[in-house]
């Protein structure tokens, strides 16, 4: 009985605090702007099942991709194991499924055991190529300190789960040849678990039953304990993508990675200096709403899905790896502009929840985490947008924040500010003048 | 003035009653760059081959406003935006072709919103529906004969829009062979010119990024670089410069590639 409450106790403490962190993360989501993403439901949730559920973009490298399948996979179909766990926690009974479901039980949990041995593999390979191998892109600038100690973690705790799996698991299947196991004997000899049939005799073996009822309850508790550590451990970390993935691709930009945004604000101040029936003199429109500054300063300028996009960045590095800006040194690295984005977003939720709506912490994301440097650096080429394999779009942040740059502040670099001169002037973007236009007609 | 130079213009075209089947929206490179202006020429001259009726805006033309949109002066592009468009409105304009990507990009994506709506293709999709359609006969000589070709994808073609075999299929037809560079369609690196930096110097780095991009070329060892965008045959050209290449490769616009396999 105890135990049951103990874990009602966990259940509740588990769901309950990562709920609440999940509604810090989704309140400053809509600290963004608005940004229409409710149309083509059914072309949104292709994408979605194409890009998050079948990794399709992932497979552009076929060496991680397949590894990352391996835990992605035991990932999922873990999930199903996860229901009994709870079902057994809650109503003190062990593998409450089982003979219902008979030999698809037996099939369905050698399945996960199956996965979690490629599992078990391709996280060692992804620690050495973190740790060992230092793979470029896992290895820059921005992924000194804390991101690295993530990564790290994420593939520590990874170890550990799987560990407690077949502890729990393997001693069970002792236990059962022996009669002993709490399971109710279906008077077959073995679980018949496609893995811990064979590891579970040759690591416990020799063990007394005691020992085996310690191990198995070892590896139950722990199990449950890790997958609640883990779960209330995402917010705080990168591999919030796990989850963030799906409704990141589900309101991917569906349209043509070349077309920008044009600024409704723009929109209506064009359109009324175009119009040769507005009248000069009229009084000023009153704004409607808050008015908002031209481009982006700060996070809360940027729209929801650019702050969707930042906590949905694993920091895998396959923009920056892709940039060219960054395969020719200079600074810009757009995974660093996710991640700022995100750190920042963190940073001003925080204070706001604390000391109120309207609190200024005399910081922005421009200045203070992303550098005028960076931003010029750009060359809006879109192969960081097409690297990333959950659909995370840095080049609109990058532009937004240019946006603000010359709109709000006239910060130009020098020969833009003559280009732009030009336009205003000539119509070209060099010193010509428009009747010049057409000379090529004429020329030999 | 041979017959396949004949440029009119649209206002000439309207002063004879006339209507072009599409406007050639020539763009400032193609306008007032003379490496581009080649390329202009050479898509003149394949539309007058195909007797394609069509007509330029000449003084009437202005920028599109991508680079001022890309620099982040919105105020800039929209009212470029709003002036070609009232333009090609009072023309009653509905097909464009464009010399240039980033003026078809503009035109075709970002113009709807404010009220300019146009069938709008880029010239590597108008020359190669012409030779499928059987308009444009290509009958190459000796002229590439054993030429190795490389295509380097625009930014503002491919990842942008999605146009990656128009430019190959016209390459195809040449008596030459087309080879990819390891970074090629969706994975194909800048030419270092887009968002505006071809306006301006680059952030400090250890490298140039058409530089770069001209050396993966090179591992594919081309006799030419085919472009499909004025500015990055510039940077390009530039980039075989810096390497000291200029006698073993040339950069030369698909477009040119064509009009010279079918002699014009």
């Amino acid at each position: 009985m105890i135990s049951i409450i103990i874990f009602a106790v966990l259940l509740l403490v588990g769901f309950g605090y990562f709920a609440m962190n999940v509604g810090k993360i989704r309140s400053n989501i809509l600290m963004g702007r608005d940004v229409d993403r409710s149309d083509n439901k059914g072309e949104r949730l292709k994408v979605m099942t194409l890009i998050a559920l079948g990794q399709k973009k992932m497979f552009k490298r076929p060496v991680p991709a397949i590894l990352h399948f391996c835990l992605y996979a035991a990932f999922v179909i873990t999930q199903i194991e996860l229901i009994e766990i709870i079902a057994d926690g809650l109503s003190g009974e062990h593998r409450l499924f089982r003979p219902a479901l008979g030999g698809f039980y037996t099939f369905m949990i050698s399945f996960i055991e199956v996965l979690s041995v490629l599992a078990f593999i391709a996280t060692f390979i992804f620690l050495a190529r973190r740790n060992l191998i230092k793979v470029p892109r896992l290895n820059m600038k921005e992924m000194k300190g804390w991101p690295k100690l993530d990564g790290n973690l994420i593939l520590v705790m990874e170890l550990i789960l799987i560990t407690f799996i077949f502890m729990m698991n393997g001693a069970d299947e002792v236990l059962y040849a022996k009669g002993a196991s709490h399971a109710e004997n279906l008077g077959d000899g073995s679980l018949g678990f496609a893995i811990s049939q064979y590891v579970g005799p040759a690591l416990f073996g020799g063990m007394s039953e005691s020992t085996l009822m310690m191990i198995e309850r070892i590896g139950w508790w722990g199990h449950i304990v890790m997958v609640f550590s883990f779960l209330n451990y995402l917010p705080f970390s990168k591999h919030f993508h796990i989850i963030l993935a799906f409704p990141n691709t589900f309101y991917s930009n569906l349209k043509p990675k070349g077309q920008l945004t044009n600024m409704e604000s723009v929109m209506k101040e064009v359109k009324m200096m175009m119009d040769p029936d507005a009248d000069p003199y009229a009084a000023p429109a009153e704004p409607e709403g808050e008015i908002q500054r031209f481009g982006a300063k700060d996070v809360e300028d940027l729209t929801w899905k650019n702050l969707l996009d930042a906590y949905t960045c694993t920091e895998c590095g396959r923009c920056t790896d892709n940039c060219p800006a960054n395969q020719t040194g200079k600074l810009l690295s757009p995974r660093k502009i996710m991640m700022d984005t995100r750190d920042r977003l963190d940073e001003k939720g925080e204070a706001i929840r604390k000391h109120g709506k309207g609190h200024d912490d005399g910081k922005s994301l421009l200045n203070d985490y992303i550098t005028e440097e960076e931003l010029w650096a750009c060359t809006s080429c879109n192969a960081c947008v097409e690297a990333c394999p959950v659909n995370i779009d840095p080049l609109s942040i990058i532009m937004d924040m240019r946006r603000y740059l010359v709109m709000e502040e006239s910060k130009v670099p020098t020969e833009l500010a003559g280009m732009i001169s030009n336009i205003e002037n000539n119509g070209a973007p060099w010193q010509f003048s428009p009747e010049d236009r057409i000379n090529w007609r004429d020329e030999a | 003035m041979s017959n396949l130079m004949k440029v009119p213009t649209m206002a000439e075209m309207t002063a004879n009653g006339e209507f072009p089947e599409i406007l050639f929206w020539v763009g400032c490179s193609g306008s007032f760059d003379d490496r581009a202006k080649k390329i202009t020429k050479a898509i003149v001259k394949i539309l007058n081959k195909c007797e394609v009726k069509f007509a330029v805006l000449g003084a009437e033309e202005s920028c599109t406003g991508d680079p001022a949109k890309r620099a982040g002066n919105e105020f800039l592009f929209q009212m470029q935006a709003m002036q070609n468009i009232a333009v090609l409105n009072g023309y009653e304009i509905k097909k464009i072709v464009t010399g240039c990507p980033h003026c078809f990009n503009t035109m075709k994506n970002e113009y709807p919103e404010l009220g300019g709506n146009y069938d709008v293709v880029h010239h590597t999709q108008l020359i190669q529906s012409l030779i499928a359609d059987g308009r444009l006969q290509v009958k190459d000589g000796d002229t590439f004969k054993g030429k190795r070709i490389t295509f380097h994808d625009p930014c503002y073609l491919g990842r942008a829009n999605n146009v990656y075999e128009a430019p190959r299929e016209m390459l195809q037809k040449l008596d030459a062979e087309l080879v990819e560079m390891k970074n090629c369609k969706a994975k194909g690196t800048c030419c270092g010119a887009g968002g505006a930096q071809m306006f301006k110097e680059a952030e400090k780095g250890d490298k140039e990024v058409n530089v770069k991009r001209t050396e993966e070329a090179m591992e594919v060892k081309p006799n030419i670089i085919a472009t499909g965008c004025p500015f990055c045959n510039t940077m390009m050209t530039d980039g075989v410069k810096n390497k000291e290449q200029e006698g073993n490769i040339e950069v030369i616009d698909v477009a040119e590639l064509i009009a010279t396999a079918a002699d014009l």
